[in-house]
């Protein structure tokens, strides 16, 4: 029994990682950049949505929609002020900028909220637990949310990217920015409604991942941020499958290897099988190859 | 003649690289017009300065009497001016029917009609509209990248070498192609470096050499002229 509940702790935990891996991967795939600022706006939904139950008294989905609005309107202004000037510019400078962004909303936080920790509120703990196999196996009502809103947030988006004008306008503009603009489709707009996304999602995964571990700092971003963008390249970075597969393989090997390895070496081995992969699939699981025809 | 396109005084530079300089011409309404030079003579370079994608430092690009220099170049299209551009650049990985929605991105839903109309024309899109289009070969890459071009019901098509890399048979027909649709009331601004043919079809001609305008003239004027003829038709 222990087994399946680690099992679906991992798949719980993958979840919230795949979520966040989305708005790697579809930054990556529409604008080519990697946005490592994209973890520090987990923590800044997190902080709002505390900050709206703590401070305004506002009800658990109020504020999660008020932590969501928050960070798509953080996601778009960052992509205006700082991203935006630097569309000509050569890769590794918007690297470093996407850094000095993560740093400056840490630094932010910390101005705001201080460096003490924050204990989250329990916003989830009203979900009863589903009990199986007679009261020997009980999944929590978090664990469900987590794997719940990772599924649906991968069929939308799936369906919106394959069914929808402006989603199928957005592979569009991923693939060719020049074709795309002569078939009248605004790229600048594209890449504001990835980041709008993609922020809105990071806000979700903010409350999922409070929920989950209850403290709350201006670095709590950091370390799911960079696990997810693991998962991003570990699942093959600009695919929305690729980061659902990612996210759920890093969870469950996380998990595992704290239960039946050791927790100071989970990070070490998570990080180890991901260089082993990129070794073996340098596109990571699901990427493709970019071929081109002349 | 209406001029519907009238290009004056373009200069547009790659950094530091001059590549066309002070170029004018028109398109009348109706016309087939050509662009023809050699490699690197600056003929992609202009398309793509009037759709937008590049920008011109001075003079000024007027469509239907409507200047088009502070136009962004997502707007071009829905002015009536498409361009299908080197290399067709279709949208390898969405599927045929999806590049054609493309297309038709400024009129929000790709109307059936005029997919129908798309697929009556090259019936091999039709037979593949569900396939990626990184499958197809390059004659029906062309022919998707002309269809996708033509639900956005372009006033002025300007082709870029549509001929490039296909096999013979296939440069017939697509010079076939492009005086059907030019029959069916289109008017055409053609790049080539397949010279007679693209001057066999054309109304007029501009010849253009390291991004200057050297010679203009009627597609029958030019065939003949000895110069165009040492130059650029093989003696």
């Amino acid at each position: 029994m222990s087994f399946l509940t680690n099992l679906i702790n991992g798949l719980s935990l993958g979840s919230v990682y795949a979520i966040i891996a989305l708005g790697y991967t579809m930054v990556y795939g529409i604008a080519k950049m990697l946005n490592f600022a994209h973890g520090d706006v987990i923590m800044i939904g997190g902080y709002v949505c505390f900050c709206s139950v703590m401070y305004l008294g506002l009800g658990t989905l109020p504020s999660i929609l008020i932590a969501v609005v928050a960070c798509t309107l953080l996601g778009i202004l960052v992509e205006r002020l700082a991203y935006k000037p630097l569309r000509q510019a050569p890769s590794l400078a918007v690297l470093i900028t996407a850094i000095g962004v993560s740093y400056f909303l840490q630094n932010a936080a910390l101005l705001i909220w201080g460096s003490a920790g924050k204990v989250f509120p329990s916003l989830l703990d009203g979900i009863p637990p589903l009990k199986l196999f007679d009261g020997d196996l009980s999944i929590s009502g978090k664990v469900i949310v987590n794997i719940l809103v990772c599924l649906i947030t991968m069929t939308a988006l799936t369906l919106f990217t394959g069914k929808t004008r402006v989603g199928k306008a957005m592979r569009a503009v991923s693939e060719d920015k020049g074709a795309a603009q002569l078939m009248g489709i605004n790229v600048d707009g594209t890449i504001s409604l990835t980041f709008a996304i993609g922020s809105g999602l990071a806000a979700i995964a903010g409350v999922l991942l409070c929920s989950t571990y209850p403290m709350l700092m201006p670095t709590t971003g950091s370390m799911p941020g960079i696990k997810a963008f693991t998962a991003a390249v570990f699942g093959g970075i600009g695919s929305i499958p690729g980061a659902l597969l990612g996210g759920l393989l890093l969870g469950v090997l996380e998990i595992f290897c704290n239960a039946y390895i050791s927790q100071e070496l989970s990070n070490a081995i998570v990080f180890g099988v991901l260089i082993i992969v990129l070794l073996v699939r340098p596109t990571g699981l699901l990427g493709k190859p970019i071929r081109e025809k002349v | 003649m209406d001029t519907i396109l009238k290009v004056e005084d373009i200069n547009v530079y790659y950094g530091s690289i001059h590549a066309i300089k002070g170029v004018s011409f028109e398109v009348n309404q109706g016309e087939i017009v050509t662009l023809i030079g050699a490699n690197g003579a600056g003929k992609s370079t202009t398309l793509n300065t009037i759709s937008g994608l590049l920008h011109s430092k001075t003079g000024n690009i007027t469509f239907l009497g409507e200047s088009l220099v502070k136009t962004p170049c997502h707007k071009v299209v829905s002015k009536g001016l498409a361009l299908v551009p080197e290399g067709r650049r279709v949208f390898l990985q969405m599927t045929v029917q999806e590049n054609l929605e493309m297309g038709a991105y400024i009129n929000g839903k790709a109307s059936a009609d005029d997919l129908d109309h798309v697929f009556q024309r090259f019936p091999r899109l039709k037979e593949r509209r569900k396939q990626v289009a990184g499958t197809l070969s390059g004659g029906e890459q062309q022919m998707l990248a002309m269809g996708r071009a033509l639900m956005s019901h372009p006033k002025l098509l300007m082709l870029d070498e549509p001929s490039m890399g296909l096999a013979p048979i296939l440069v017939e027909q697509i010079f076939d192609i492009i005086q059907e649709l030019h029959k069916d009331g289109t008017t055409i601004l053609l790049v080539e470096q397949n010279a007679r043919a693209a001057l066999h079809i054309a109304h007029r001609g501009y010849v253009l050499e390291t991004g200057k305008i050297v010679t203009s003239g009627t597609g029958a004027e030019l065939l003949d002229s000895p110069a165009i003829k040492k130059a650029y038709l093989g003696g």
